[in-house]
């Protein structure tokens, strides 16, 4: 802008010459001069005259990017300062013309399909038009030719071939080109190919199957029940364990006890149905012996009835064992026999075989069965010995045995008995021998510690020797029995024949002597109900009951041989059994019949047989009795024998021990007036 | 011989008795006096009973537990104890 016009004016300039041209040399051609005109600028009217020194002054001006109109002192806030701050960098670029548009340059590929696109089109047309032209210059051909025709005629077939030719081509060529199909014009192609598929392929394996088990289980009420009370059982095992912590020693105890269990268990054996067997065999023998058993709960002699009051025993079961024949029983005890050196245990249940067996090298001679541990039995041996066994334990071996120098006998121990436990609840028994003491076991803790309790002198011991010396023979005390309630209380048999009521707190005195017997006393019995009166029997054949305030016995029985036994029956104040060795049992009942017995009955098979022992059973109304051969016989009293007293009508049957004590008082009160009226 | 055995022989010798058997908890026999056939036949079919029998107890009083079975038949008479593990069977004839 700023140099332009100096070149204006050259331009000016130049033009003013060709004018002084012009002038000068007109001969010049029409078209140079045009030229000229059409070369000459047209000068505004307002424009500078200058002088040739001003025109060839230089002006130096110096483009630059910068846009002069854009502002230079922009200021803008600034928030992390808080204050207004110049901007120094401005947008410089200036925009004086934009337009949108669809060209395409022909350069592109773009600007070239469309060129070529073009073409095609356009391509045909003009090849019609080609033709069109070519007939044209044909036919302006014709003209010269048919000249040359005058000039020679022969040249006239073939311009009509020509002819022909032409009007050939000129049918063929109006074909008129194709609809086009319309181009895409977003251009784009959809173009649709598959790729391989991969063909399916299987591929199984197969893998060891888990273990599997079957399980089936039916939830009962008292499986239910049961895992409750293991469970309860757990809890108070671990708080057991919380309690008594020695855990080291208590878990190898345990760990070994396991051990033993599952010991036990794999060796398949059969000790495990133990108990079963037991059962088996007592049902066993209940079917073997079906009448017996049936006898024994059922059976009532029917002839009783007719017999006014004689009874009978009937014969129920017999215990017997092979290791044990020929063996004396010496002893009897509600349901146990013994023999040399063997204690056999039997229930009623399985009379074939006992429940227990103990033997011993030494002959037992009697025994005691604990009334409060009925597990505990303590023995009196033939060589003066006693021991306790324990039957809760399998071995056949007593628990607690005396020896010599803990105080045993030095002859046969004749009778043993539980006594109540002291007061320092230590189990403890008395025991009598022919060696003349008595003497009182107390089992402490594992020993057994003697005391004497009384030793029996012959009244009147000093015998007439006949130098004047004195010897002190010494009684034999063969049987004893404690007085039901008075404790200290007790009555010694001597083999002299004598009894000696003593008293457990004076060692040297008897409280009162009974001569009772000419020959060896076998046993005295307190009465269970009437706590005055006691029994007596010996081998001088008679069986003697006393009141122990009397010196005299209220009744004398003899039964024609040797009294091996007698017992008093536990329902009854005037029932009581006796045996004699010429194998008889006599059942006396004084309230029926005070002169006679009510059964007499020999119930052993054997004349020779003796029986030694007799003894009622607590509850039911059998008697068993044990003979010198090792058997024992059970018998069933008939209902003669137990005979209860006649109901009266409107009178109700009185019971009880003071009924039974009154029944004997009133017997006792005969003999009494019988006594002392002469 | 331990004292099972001994019972066990003196059961079988009492009269009447045809034979014992001892089955486990599966009901398989373990010692039996009788044939394999019967014994077989006697284990598994006692066995089920014996377990019907206990349970049936057992549902009716949870402390109650069956001890004993005896089955008496026109011929024999069967008896069952069940212990914690096993079974002892015994026939008898008691009519002998």
């Amino acid at each position: 802008m700023a140099p332009k016009p100096p070149r204006k004016q050259s331009v000016g300039m130049g033009r003013g010459a060709r004018k002084r041209d012009e002038d000068s040399g007109t001969e010049v051609g029409e078209g140079a001069d045009e030229w000229t005109v059409s070369k000459a600028a047209v000068r505004p009217p307002d424009q500078l005259d200058l002088t040739d020194a001003e025109l060839k002054e230089e002006f130096t001006r110096i483009l630059t990017a910068n846009n002069p109109h854009a502002p230079q002192n922009i200021v803008r806030y600034s928030f992390k300062e808080g204050t207004y701050k110049p901007i120094g960098f401005v947008n410089q670029l200036a925009v004086h013309f934009s337009q949108v548009g669809n060209l395409v340059p022909k350069d592109s590929d773009e600007g070239r399909r469309q060129h070529y696109r073009d073409e095609l089109a356009a391509g045909s047309q003009e090849s019609a038009k080609v033709v069109l032209s070519d007939a044209e210059i044909i036919e302006e051909d014709e003209e010269p030719k048919e000249a040359e025709v005058e000039a020679g005629s022969q040249s006239e077939i073939p311009v009509a071939e020509v002819a022909e030719k032409v009007t050939e081509e000129e049918l063929v060529t109006p074909k008129q080109p194709k609809e086009r199909k319309l181009t895409n014009q977003f251009n784009f192609s959809d173009r649709a190919s598959q790729t391989l598929n991969h063909p399916l392929r299987g591929r199984e394996c197969q893998m060891e199957p888990p273990p599997r088990t079957n399980f089936s289980a039916t939830a009962n009420q008292w499986e239910i029940y049961d895992a409750y009370v293991e469970e309860l059982k757990k809890q108070e095992k671990t708080k057991e364990k919380e309690k008594t912590k020695t855990p080291v020693a208590k878990k190898t105890g345990k760990m070994a006890l396991r051990k033993l269990t599952s010991m036990e268990s794999q060796s398949d054996d059969i000790t495990k149905v133990s108990q079963a067997a037991k059962i088996v065999e007592r049902m066993v023998n209940q079917n073997t012996y079906d009448d017996v058993a049936q006898d024994f709960k059922y059976y009532e002699d029917a002839a009783d009835e007719y017999r006014d009051q004689e009874g009978t025993l009937l014969p129920l079961w017999k215990f017997q064992n092979d290791k044990a024949k020929r063996l004396a029983v010496t002893a009897l005890c509600d349901f146990m026999k013994q023999s040399r050196g063997m204690l056999l245990l039997y229930s009623l249940k399985n009379p074939s075989f006992p429940e227990y067996i103990f033997s011993s090298e030494s002959g037992i001679m009697c025994l005691d069965i604990h009334v409060d541990h009925p597990y505990l039995v303590v023995v009196g041996h033939y060589d003066g010995n006693v021991a306790i066994y324990n039957l809760k334990k399998p071995q056949s071996q007593p628990s607690f045995r005396s020896s010599a120098k803990s105080g045993k006998h030095t002859d046969p121990v004749w009778q043993v008995k539980w006594q109540k436990d002291d007061m320092d609840h230590n189990l403890n028994f008395f025991s009598v021998s022919s060696d003349g003491r008595i003497v009182s076991w107390t089992l402490v803790k594992s020993e057994l510690v003697h005391t004497d309790v009384i030793k029996l002198k012959v009244e009147g011991s000093t015998t007439e020797a006949p130098e004047g010396l004195q010897l002190h023979t010494v009684g034999c005390g063969t049987a004893f029995d404690f007085h039901k309630e008075i404790d200290y209380m007790f009555l010694v048999g001597t083999e002299e024949g004598k009894i000696y009521k003593c008293s457990k707190s004076y060692s040297s005195q008897f409280l009162d002597t009974y001569d009772a017997h000419n020959m060896a006393v076998d046993a005295v019995t307190w009465n269970r109900y009437h706590t005055k009166v006691f029994m007596s029997c010996s081998s001088d054949w008679t069986v003697k009951i006393w009141d122990h305030t009397i010196k005299t016995p209220m009744f004398i029985y003899d039964l024609n041989s040797a009294v091996g036994d007698v017992a008093w029956a536990p329902y009854s104040s005037t029932v009581f059994a006796a045996v004699t060795t010429d194998g008889k049992a006599h059942v006396f009942d004084l309230a029926i019949n005070k002169y006679e017995a009510i059964c007499n009955q020999p119930v052993v098979a054997k004349k020779k047989t003796k029986i030694t022992h007799v003894e009622f059973n607590p509850i039911y109304p059998i008697i068993i009795v044990g003979d010198d051969r090792g058997h024992i016989t059970c018998l069933k009293l008939s209902p003669n024998l137990r005979k209860m007293p006649k109901e009266k009508k409107g009178q109700e049957v009185q019971k009880g021990p003071a009924v039974e004590i009154a029944k004997l008082d009133k017997l006792l009160n005969l003999v009494r007036e019988v006594k002392t009226k002469p | 011989m331990t004292e099972v055995e001994e019972t066990l022989k003196r059961i079988q010798s009492h009269k009447g008795v045809i034979g014992t058997m001892v089955v486990n908890a599966e009901g398989i026999p373990i010692r039996t006096t009788l044939d394999n056939s019967t014994t077989v036949q006697y284990a598994g079919l006692l066995h089920q009973l014996t377990i019907k029998a206990k349970s049936t107890i057992r549902d009716i009083d949870p402390q109650n537990d069956l001890t004993f079975l005896r089955i008496r038949s026109k011929k024999h008479e069967i008896m069952v104890a069940p212990d914690k593990e096993y079974l002892l069977i015994v026939i008898q004839n008691p009519c002998e």
